[in-house]
């Protein structure tokens, strides 16, 4: 079967004054047509730097793209030449950034920001891109599109700016949304309107969607299947119900225990992971994640685990799920009535 | 509203910087008859303080100054007693403003592609051999620089003309000499405002949209990188059209930057102040019609916004 996107084996580095870092370690996934797919994993995991890469935005220098494949409908874009790249970027491929009170141009009137791609690929005049523009404003649900066209982006709130970042990478029916923590600059209650309103039109566009997040909460509600990264590797992915009943890796077993539950009556302590994020300049030859892992064993210092395949689509980077490894279960249960709401860097 | 607040303080400004100006003359020991009266009769050398009303009491002095100041009549010239200040600028503004206008066009346009080029293949040889050539335009003196060119261009290769005003072609190496060290100065602003402004995040949006290089180069990124270096174009642009000594004195350009350092040895009080309140007018004139400017650039200032 043709995925949509396929990365195999990517491996990204940042040559810094320090050394070089391994941000991005022999990662592999697959988005189907019309899926959502979440990425989680505490920062500095490497969650925009594997995701920017499919955009073809990490700057080189520093950057450095060692080595994989990232094939977009079964065309090799690591390898593709720049003016390739712009048939793809914003086209077929949209992107929403994290902070959207920085990700618009200041000085441009939101609308031009918006019509602008539409006139490059959709070879619209500029009339006929205006027209879309101001019916895109409106789709993402902001009021009196047409005055709203003419403002700049300060004259917008970050949840407004969010829906304007959306408008743009939704204005051209891309086949794949990549949207990079697109609602934790954002406060609770508008979080909560700018995910709706990417699950709707997600729904009417069937756009394939990759999330990333930090909250868990919104990978259960959104998400068909999800990635947890740890310190550049992607250790665990799952369909979101393995991932909640079943999961397979003792990190994402600390992502799941430090939900708190904000429904209990007792207070229940946000529990988080002990120890620090890995040195990426020099990372540990064994699992990134062992020196913090309760469970860690000799060799998980000593060599890097394979990915093991638990089921078709369920996969953990962890050699307690060897055949030769002690059978050891997630420590706890979850409630099922647990609110999964994980307020960002919360989870670190 | 906010242009006529700006306006008056503009006025306010000019008030202040003529009185200090008045007031800093008349602390200053000695007058322009200091060594005259050596050598000339007492009576005489009355007479002449009487005729620039130097024998007032100074509160007199000063409202016979501002008086006339409002009426734009800067006075007669002590030295050469036939010429008011108002002929001398007159006389020796529009060349200086020639050169100068020249000058700050080139600059300015030269110094932002630089700059921007520059930006853009940082780390580059481009951007290193651009930086060399900005550090030697900023670091050499036009005193050195002049000759130089004069002996190129005019000397050597003989294809522009030297030591005379008249036509376009006199005006080009004085402008070039003129215009370096600006154009410096804007070239490495520019290039660390662009490499500052292509380091944010809406430039990623613009690139994610797959719009071309240039497109977001221009329209993006120039259009926020230039907002700092518009701040400084009024200084730079009046310390060029008001002459420099230098320059004009190596070019022959019969500007107004001899006058003033004239004036300074000869103590020609009226032509030292009248020039100082032109030149600060034009600066602040300069600055209040860039900030009004800059509220069209900048979409986040609002011309209505109270305050500042
Ligand atoms: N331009 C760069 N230069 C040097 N190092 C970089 C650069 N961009 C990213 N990195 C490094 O790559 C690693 C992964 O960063 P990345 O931004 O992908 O993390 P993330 O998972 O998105 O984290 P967050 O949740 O904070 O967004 C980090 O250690 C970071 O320091
Ligand atoms: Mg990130």
């Amino acid at each position: 079967m043709n995925h949509l996107l396929e990365v195999n084996n990517l491996e990204i580095n940042f040559k810094t004054y320090g050394g070089e870092v391994k941000a991005v370690r022999d990662v592999s996934f697959h988005v189907d047509k019309g899926e959502v797919v979440a990425i989680v994993g505490e920062s500095g995991s490497g969650k925009s730097v594997t995701v920017q890469s499919i955009m073809g935005l990490i700057p080189t220098p520093p950057g450095v793209i060692k080595g994989g494949s990232i094939k977009f409908q079964g065309k090799e874009l690591l390898r593709a030449s720049k003016r390739e790249m712009r048939k793809v970027k914003g086209s077929k491929i949209g992107m929403i950034f994290q902070d959207p009170m920085t990700s618009l141009n200041p000085t441009m009137i939101v609308g031009k920001q918006i019509a602008e791609g539409l006139i490059t690929h959709q070879k619209l005049s500029k009339q006929e891109a205006k027209k879309k523009a101001i019916e895109m404003i409106k789709q993402v649900g902001i009021p009196n599109p047409e005055e709203r066209y003419n403002q700049f982006p300060h004259e917008f709130s970050g949840g407004m700016r969010q829906r304007v970042m959306i408008a743009i990478a939704l204005a051209c029916n891309p086949e794949l949304l990549i949207a990079d923590e697109p609602t934790t600059a954002l406060d609770v209650t508008i979080q909560a309107q700018v995910l709706e309103l990417m699950k709707k039109l997600q729904k009417d566009t069937q756009t394939a969607i990759i999330l990333i997040t930090h909250d868990l909460g919104v990978v259960a509600e959104t998400a068909q299947r999800v990635m947890v990264m740890y310190g550049g590797i992607m250790v665990e992915s799952a369909t979101v119900f393995d991932l909640f009943e079943n999961p397979k890796h003792p990190y994402t077993w600390g992502l799941l225990n430090s939900i708190p539950n904000l429904e209990g009556t007792e207070k229940k302590q946000l529990i988080p992971i002990e120890g620090s994020p890995p040195d990426l300049f020099s990372p540990p030859k064994g699992c990134p994640f062992a020196p913090r892992c309760k469970y860690a064993m000799d060799i998980c210092l000593e060599e890097m685990p394979g990915d093991y395949q638990i089921d078709e689509s369920h996969s953990a980077r962890c050699w307690l799920n060897d055949s030769r490894a002690p059978k050891v279960e997630m420590p706890f249960t979850l409630e099922k009535e647990k609110t999964v709401t994980v307020g960002g860097e919360s989870i670190d | 509203m906010y242009i006529v607040k700006r306006f008056m303080t503009m006025i306010l400004t000019i008030w202040v910087i003529a009185s200090l100006t008045f007031f800093i003359m008349n602390m200053i020991p000695g007058d322009p008859f200091a060594s005259d009266a050596d050598v000339l009769p007492k009576e005489v050398v009355e007479n002449m303080r009487a005729k620039y009303n130097l024998d007032e009491p100074v509160p007199v002095q000063y409202v016979l100054y501002l008086k006339n100041l409002v009426m734009l009549d800067l006075g007669p010239s002590i030295k050469s007693e036939s010429r008011t200040v108002n002929d001398i600028i007159a006389s020796g503004f529009p060349a200086s403003a020639t050169l100068g206008i020249q000058a700050i066009i080139v600059a300015l346009f030269f110094g932002l592609l630089l700059g921007i080029v520059a930006a853009l293949n940082h780390n580059k040889l481009l951007d290193n051999a651009a930086m060399i050539f900005a550090i030697i335009g900023i670091s050499v003196p036009s005193f050195i620089l002049s000759p130089l060119l004069i002996n190129i261009f005019a000397v050597k290769f003989g294809i522009l003309p030297v030591a005379s005003w008249g036509t376009w072609q006199h005006s080009v190496l004085p402008t070039l000499a003129l215009a370096t060290t600006p154009l410096a100065v804007v070239a490495r602003y520019m290039r660390s405002s662009m490499l500052e402004v292509m380091n944010q995040n809406y430039i990623k949006t613009a690139d994610a949209k797959g719009l071309s290089t240039f497109k977001i180069v221009l329209s993006h990124g120039v259009r926020n990188a230039i907002l700092p270096v518009v701040s400084f174009i009024g200084p730079l642009f009046v310390s060029l059209i008001t002459g420099t000594f230098v320059i004009e004195k190596i070019f022959a350009v019969p500007g107004i930057g001899k006058y003033f350092v004239d004036s300074i040895f000869n103590r020609d009080y009226p032509v030292i102040m009248g020039t100082t309140v032109f030149f600060s007018t034009i600066l602040v004139v300069t600055l209040f019609l860039i900030d009004i400017s800059y509220r069209f650039i900048d979409p986040r200032i609002k011309l209505t916004s109270k305050g500042d």
